[in-house]
């Protein structure tokens, strides 16, 4: 398990710097251009010197070393530095962004809360309700519950999340006025009162996403509890005498959980990318919003690292999820 | 070749058989049937007319599959019956409701919606339609290249490897973002866009079908009727092209039709964030996205083009669930 797991670590590493290659020469081969709103009045020598001041000037496989040294170094360094108080990175050159003009880890570390919170709590609540669908539509397969659930979870992910979103603003917002439309990120939790706004405010987007993820994590669960319920230990625990209660949740859930455990993991890093849209839907300014603004802005440093660091998170759960298997399951084994 | 290709496969039939399962021929070898002898034997099960009689049998499949066709007469000769240009602005109709002359109303240029629906479901399903083809024909292509020759299957399974741990949605609006211009430029705009949309989607999508193909072609070369094939000295290029890909048809099959539901909402989604296609050239996605600002006072205009997205997916998540259980030989012998 050890020895899987530290080649399975090393095979990662040229699995990421190939990909963050991709999006570099991407980004690289795109016309777009990070001087394109500055005016046509200013002299061609002060734009090269803009060019240059931006570091646009060196051959590309320079630039491209240059921002791995940025990222895997640096970066490291300087969080070092604040933990410790040390001042190792203090005159080195952070990744900086090209519209803000601030490191761009600080701006992505004032969105990731907006982001964690919403996706975070739609990933728990739409496992929260998926489980006990999925056990309850195995256990009683082919009943009017089970048939009333895979129609809405195959609505449930057929829906695409603006649909769902929009339609959520327009009953919940406009025609009863019950939560607010926009997500106000400024909001600060203090007591009581500012809880339940901020509760208010996040039930749509929480709603919206939970939905899409229990739609198909429920699917798992429930395929997974009909291949365990017809094995034959189910019909031994039976046979001894135990209750169904204890058959159904103790002996049959824990083993079909292995896979759905697995699932929920591998699934993780897809919510954030999806979570672009139902930020875009409610105006959360979380990831999702700070990508696309970037790239509408040609800023070129903050669309690669917030892309690569996508990249890292699927590379780390595609990870955990297989090393999870393993550990859940003790007939895996990586040899 | 017809000769010596017939024992190749009579030993799975015959495996099938034993096995209890349905014992239909495969679509391997259409003709099976000896040109000599039992001329009784008229009415022979094929394979799709098992598959067939098994997806009637899955009610929400027919339904879908009833709907699905009555969504694609609706694009395609709708336009037809229902004669009015979608991108014609009549302004003094603006914003008009529900009436004889615009049965589901007008957008805030007083173009029709119900046109404007049936203009957009074209290009939504053609997007659909042609991302899943160059997807499915990617994932097939390289599943059997992987799973038949040992030597290239390393390699471009690392490949496939490197594609699943790409984040997906923010390199496609990266690349719809990039190159939109220069496409648009070459190509004329509305077919630019279709273009790199399509293969944008496409090119990001065939890894599912790949590794699927590429496991049941291991399983497959280990039958004995490609033993018998290879004993002949049948060469590489027909032994994929007779016995492999027939036989890999229903998996494939199934990944397509799925693949169709994830295009068409991947391409509303690039729409909706204002990536897609061009205002003047309406899809579903964009209509949505053009209504959602105006959503308040028209809530319709959000509605239908979004229910037309969701039905058409929900038909074709339901068309392919079907499909699963009708190609799968485990369940249609029951």
């Amino acid at each position: 398990m050890l020895n899987f797991t530290i080649r399975r670590l090393l095979l990662a590493i040229p699995t990421l710097l190939f990909i963050s290659l991709v999006i570099f020469l991407l980004l690289e081969a795109s016309p777009g251009d990070p001087l394109g709103d500055v005016p046509l009045t200013v002299p061609p020598e002060v734009r090269e010197r803009m060019r240059a001041a931006l570091g646009l000037g060196e051959p590309w496989p320079v630039r491209y070393v240059l921002w791995l040294k940025q990222f895997f170094w640096v970066e490291p360094l300087y969080w070092f530095d604040q933990v410790f108080g040390t001042a190792h990175a203090a005159d080195m050159q952070r990744i900086i962004s090209f519209q803000s003009r601030s490191p761009v880890f600080d701006v992505i570390a004032q969105r990731v809360p907006q982001t964690l919170t919403v996706v975070g709590m739609s990933y728990v609540v739409g496992i929260l309700i998926a489980i006990p669908i999925g056990i309850m539509s195995a256990y009683k397969q082919y009943s009017w519950f089970d048939q009333i659930g895979t129609f809405i979870s195959m609505i449930g992910f057929s829906m695409p999340t603006f649909f769902t979103g929009v339609v959520l603003i327009i009953i919940f917002a406009v025609k009863l006025q019950w939560f607010p439309s926009v997500y106000d990120t400024t909001h600060e939790v203090t007591d009581w009162n500012s809880f339940l706004v901020q509760a208010r405010q996040m039930v749509m987007p929480v709603t919206v996403l939970a939905l899409y993820n229990a739609a198909q994590i429920s699917r798992f669960m429930r395929s997974s509890m009909l291949d365990n319920l017809g094995q034959d230990y189910v019909r031994t625990a039976r046979a001894k005498g135990l209750t169904e209660r204890v058959v159904v949740l103790k002996h049959v859930l824990r083993n079909s959980l292995i896979p759905v455990v697995t699932v929920i993991a591998l699934g993780l890093p897809a919510v954030f990318g999806g979570a672009i849209i139902t930020e875009q839907v409610f105006k959360v300014n979380g990831l999702g919003q700070l990508l696309i603004t970037a790239i509408h802005g040609s800023d070129i440093p903050m669309v690669l690292t917030l892309t690569f660091i996508f990249a890292i998170l699927i590379v780390v759960f595609t990870l955990i999820a297989d090393i999870l298997y393993g550990v859940l399951d003790p007939r895996i084994r990586y040899d | 070749m017809t000769e010596p290709h017939r024992p190749a496969t009579q030993p799975t039939d015959a495996l099938k058989a034993a096995a209890g399962n349905a014992a239909t021929p495969e679509g391997a070898s259409p003709p099976v049937v000896p040109p000599v002898a039992e001329p009784e034997i008229v009415q022979t099960r094929s394979q799709w007319r098992d598959v067939w009689r098994q997806f009637r049998s899955h009610r929400g499949a027919i339904v879908a599959l009833a709907i699905f066709v009555f969504i694609i007469l609706f694009v395609s000769v709708g336009p037809l019956i229902w004669r009015i240009d979608p991108t014609y602005v009549d302004i003094r109709a603006r914003n008009s409701g529900f009436s004889l002359a615009h049965p589901l109303g007008t957008d805030q240029l007083g173009r029709d919606l119900l046109a404007r629906l049936m203009a957009g479901g074209q290009v939504s399903i053609a997007v659909g339609l042609t991302a899943m083809a160059i997807a499915i024909f990617l994932g097939s292509l390289i599943g059997v290249m992987s799973g038949y020759f040992r030597r290239l299957d390393g390699p471009l399974m690392r490949l496939t490897e490197l594609f699943l741990a790409l984040p997906l949605l923010p390199l496609l609006l990266l690349m719809v973002t990039l190159f939109r211009e220069p496409l648009s430029q070459t190509f004329g705009s509305a077919f630019g866009i279709f273009l790199l949309i399509v293969s944008a989607i496409g090119a990001t999508s065939w890894m599912q079908s790949a590794r699927i193909v590429r496991g049941e072609v291991l399983g497959l070369k280990e039958r004995e009727f490609i033993l018998a094939a290879r004993s002949i000295g049948t060469p590489s290029h027909r032994m994929i092209v007779r016995h492999i890909l027939p036989n890999v048809l229903s998996p494939i099959m199934v990944a397509a039709t799925l693949g169709i539901a994830t295009a068409i909402i991947t391409e509303s989604a690039l729409s909706f964030l204002g990536l897609g296609f061009p205002p003047d050239f309406p899809t579903w996605g964009r209509l949505l996205y053009d209504a959602v600002d105006q959503m308040v006072l028209y809530p319709q205009r959000v509605i239908f083009p979004g229910l037309m997205i969701s039905l058409t997916v929900l038909c074709v998540n339901y068309i392919g669930d079907g499909l699963r259980d009708a190609m799968d030989p485990r369940i249609r012998g029951r």
